[in-house]
């Protein structure tokens, strides 16, 4: 197991940059995630960590020395790629016995090895298959087996659920997780999706154009967002921002006002989670345009004199119907420098 | 269901009835009167009187030099095969594609420049470069290095027509080797490295096993144009000397119109169709041809 730091990692591709410089600590036996949309360099800051890109710039250490100069081969990392890359022409056994290969390990105890890794992602009945004969399920295990026969001291995940379906990425989501806490393995998850980030990891990286935007656990991220990005990347329903304008401790919002808590000025961005618009009561009103009913909730898009709100309510039985205005209140929000993007400690505006 | 099968019929003429009607024009009937002349005694005037099985049986056991031509056509065939066309075609293949794009691309451009040329040209530089004289450019080097002059022509003819054609068949292989190395998934590599192969491992392990079927084909392919081709040889040895480098189609050659021994050439030649069928067969088998073209399993998920 090691300590993975990153010391101002960069990546560049001729004059594209993917990984501006970035600084990271990833602790001993920590499951993290690296979460962020499609092209933001989740992957490249992967394929650095496992020896496959060499950084532009900047230092990778592992237990606090530098492997800028080791070769992928020789870091003893476990990878699962998007697209799983089995070898096709071999065997699910010989696929997960290839690692073992090139270490000096004897053919007996190689075998032990393989049969207790396949056992551990449960492809034990699948050994003489190929690859081409498994279901993406059965292949995503056996290139978890592959990865971890040989007792990596990193674990890496690029997407590797993304190839399964709903109920499939559910199951394997808690077995990944369950196999990380038995093995103890650091492993660090790349996603796009943040249900993944957030049920599987300790913590989460969240990344946006090559730059990490914050570093947290998903109660953070969610709550204490420190960009208009993190905030409406986490969280779905997505929340409403609304564009105001601070002063004189007052939020003028389309055309209405909010007294601000805290220190704000000028061009700001309000944030508001929809299940923070709380319904049929509070001094705003608005009218709901549309519904849609999900079961367990109903998400409501209001117009209102602030713009158009979505709101969420929990309960089995849509409470309102399409067309009917009534009151509604924030009970909580946050705000941001519309500029800057950032979020402005402290700072609130709840209308009552 | 008249109308209708009436239409398929139509549907099949227009579709395979061109293909067929080339096939049967410039493979079916030359063999028919191949064949034809094989059983005659047509010679230098051109005249038949009668039909023999005297060249077939002269092909099967009366002709003393055929042994030798088989040798020479067998070392002749595998050794540019091994050598060249498979060898030396995957090597570049490998380094070029290893290389980054612009320089692997140089390096295949100028491994294709024999093919674009004119056999005769291409040739005619042979001759040139073995040229026996103080002004050979391989006899220039030499001299340069304070070496004896060489005459290949004369005292290695073999090595000389196999390394003019090698030169040539390389590019073939290396381009279809090329575009296959290139479909390869490039996680496939970074999974084998990380997995702790290095270079020729990769290649072995992943390389190789992932363009099989090209290998293969190339192999089929190549053999059977290297047993039927001999524009080069013809062109800068004459199969000579005397018959030292005369391959069997050469041959095949050399009896029809050298020697106007037209009927017999004619059961050479069938000789070489059977022979070249043969070869194609058990090549096809040992490669398992069949499985390797099926369609692959793959479950999309
Ligand atoms: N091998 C490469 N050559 C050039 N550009 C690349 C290469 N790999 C990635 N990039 C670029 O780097 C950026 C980040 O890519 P990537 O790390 O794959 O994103 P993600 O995994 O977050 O979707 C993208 O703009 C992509 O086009
Ligand atoms: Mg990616």
């Amino acid at each position: 197991m090691a300590r993975i730091e990153l010391r101002a990692t960069s990546k560049t591709w001729d004059d594209v940059v993917a990984v501006e410089p970035t600084d990271l600590v990833i602790g001993d036996g920590e499951f993290v995630a690296i979460l962020g949309p499609s092209g933001c360099g989740k992957s490249t800051t992967l394929f650095m960590l496992a020896g496959l890109y060499a950084p532009s710039g900047g230092d990778i250490l592992f237990d606090g020395a530098a492997v800028n100069e080791v070769e992928a081969r020789d870091r003893n990392v476990g990878i699962v790629f998007q697209s799983y890359a089995l070898y096709p022409h071999m065997t699910v056994r010989d696929n997960i016995l290839f690692p073992l290969r090139f270490k000096d390990v004897p053919r007996e105890e190689a075998l032990k090895r393989a049969n207790a890794a396949a056992d551990l992602v449960q492809v034990r009945e699948y050994m003489e298959r190929k690859p081409s004969q498994l279901s993406g399920g059965q292949q995503q295990r056996v290139a978890l087996a592959r990865a971890l026969v040989k007792e990596p001291q990193l674990l890496l995940l690029d997407e590797p659920l993304s190839n399964l379906d709903a109920s499939l990425r559910l199951t394997m989501r808690s077995e990944i997780r369950n196999l990380q806490r038995k093995l103890g393995v650091t492993t660090v998850l790349v996603t796009h999706d943040q249900i993944e980030a957030t049920t599987m990891a300790d913590r989460i990286i969240c990344m946006s154009r090559g730059r990490i935007e914050q570093v947290g656990t998903a109660e953070d991220l969610y709550h204490r967002p420190d960009s208009l990005f993190v905030a409406s990347f986490i969280g779905s329903p997505p929340i409403n921002l609304l564009q105001a304008n601070a002063a004189g401790g007052q939020l003028a919002v389309g055309d209405g006002r909010l007294p601000l808590d805290g220190r704000a000025d000028g061009k700001v961005t309000l944030g508001v989670r929809p299940e923070s618009v709380v319904l049929g009561e509070g001094s705003l009103q608005g009218r709901i345009d549309d519904l849609e009913p999900h079961g367990r909730e109903t998400i409501y898009h209001l117009t209102t004199p602030l713009g158009g709100v979505r709101a969420l309510e929990a309960g089995a039985v849509a409470r309102h119907k399409l067309g009917d205005t009534l009151p509604f209140r924030f009970a909580d929000s946050l705000v941001f420098s519309t500029d800057s993007g950032r979020r402005i400690d402290g700072a609130r505006a709840i209308a009552a | 269901m008249s109308t209708r099968s009436s239409r398929a019929l139509v549907d099949r003429l227009i579709f395979l009835g061109p293909a067929t009607a080339l096939l049967f024009l410039f493979f079916v009937v030359p063999v028919i009167v191949d064949v034809a002349i094989a059983f005659s005694d047509m010679g230098r005037n051109l005249k038949v009187t009668e039909f023999t099985t005297d060249n077939v049986r002269r092909l099967l056991g009366g002709d003393s030099r055929l042994t030798s031509i088989m040798g020479v056509t067998l070392t002749y065939v595998l050794c540019t095969l091994a050598i060249f066309n498979i060898g030396y075609g995957l090597l570049l293949a490998l380094m070029t594609t290893a290389l980054p794009d612009r320089a692997g691309g140089f390096f295949r451009a100028v491994w294709l420049l024999p093919r674009m040329s004119p056999s005769v040209v291409y040739a005619l530089l042979w001759t040139w470069v073995v040229a026996p004289t103080n002004y050979g450019l391989l006899n220039q080097i030499l001299q340069g290095l304070g070496l004896p002059l060489a005459d290949m022509k004369s005292n290695a003819p073999m090595v000389l027509i196999i390394l003019a054609n090698g030169f040539i068949g390389a590019s073939f292989g290396m381009i279809i080797f090329t575009s296959a190395i290139r479909s390869i998934p490039q996680h496939l590599f970074y999974a084998a490295r990380v997995d702790g192969a290095g270079g020729l491992s990769i290649i072995r392990h992943i390389t190789l096993p992932a363009i099989r079927w090209q290998l293969s084909f190339v192999t089929i392919y190549q053999a059977l144009a290297l047993l039927v081709s001999f524009e080069y040889i013809w062109l800068i040895t004459n199969g000579g000397p005397f018959f030292d480098t005369t391959v069997y189609a050469l041959y095949v050659y050399r009896r029809a119109f050298e020697n106007g021994q037209y009927a017999y050439g004619a059961a050479l030649a069938l000789g070489l169709v059977v022979v070249g069928m043969a070869v194609a067969l058990v090549l096809w088998r040992f490669f398992d041809m069949r499985a390797l073209l099926q369609r692959p399993r793959i479950e999309v998920k």
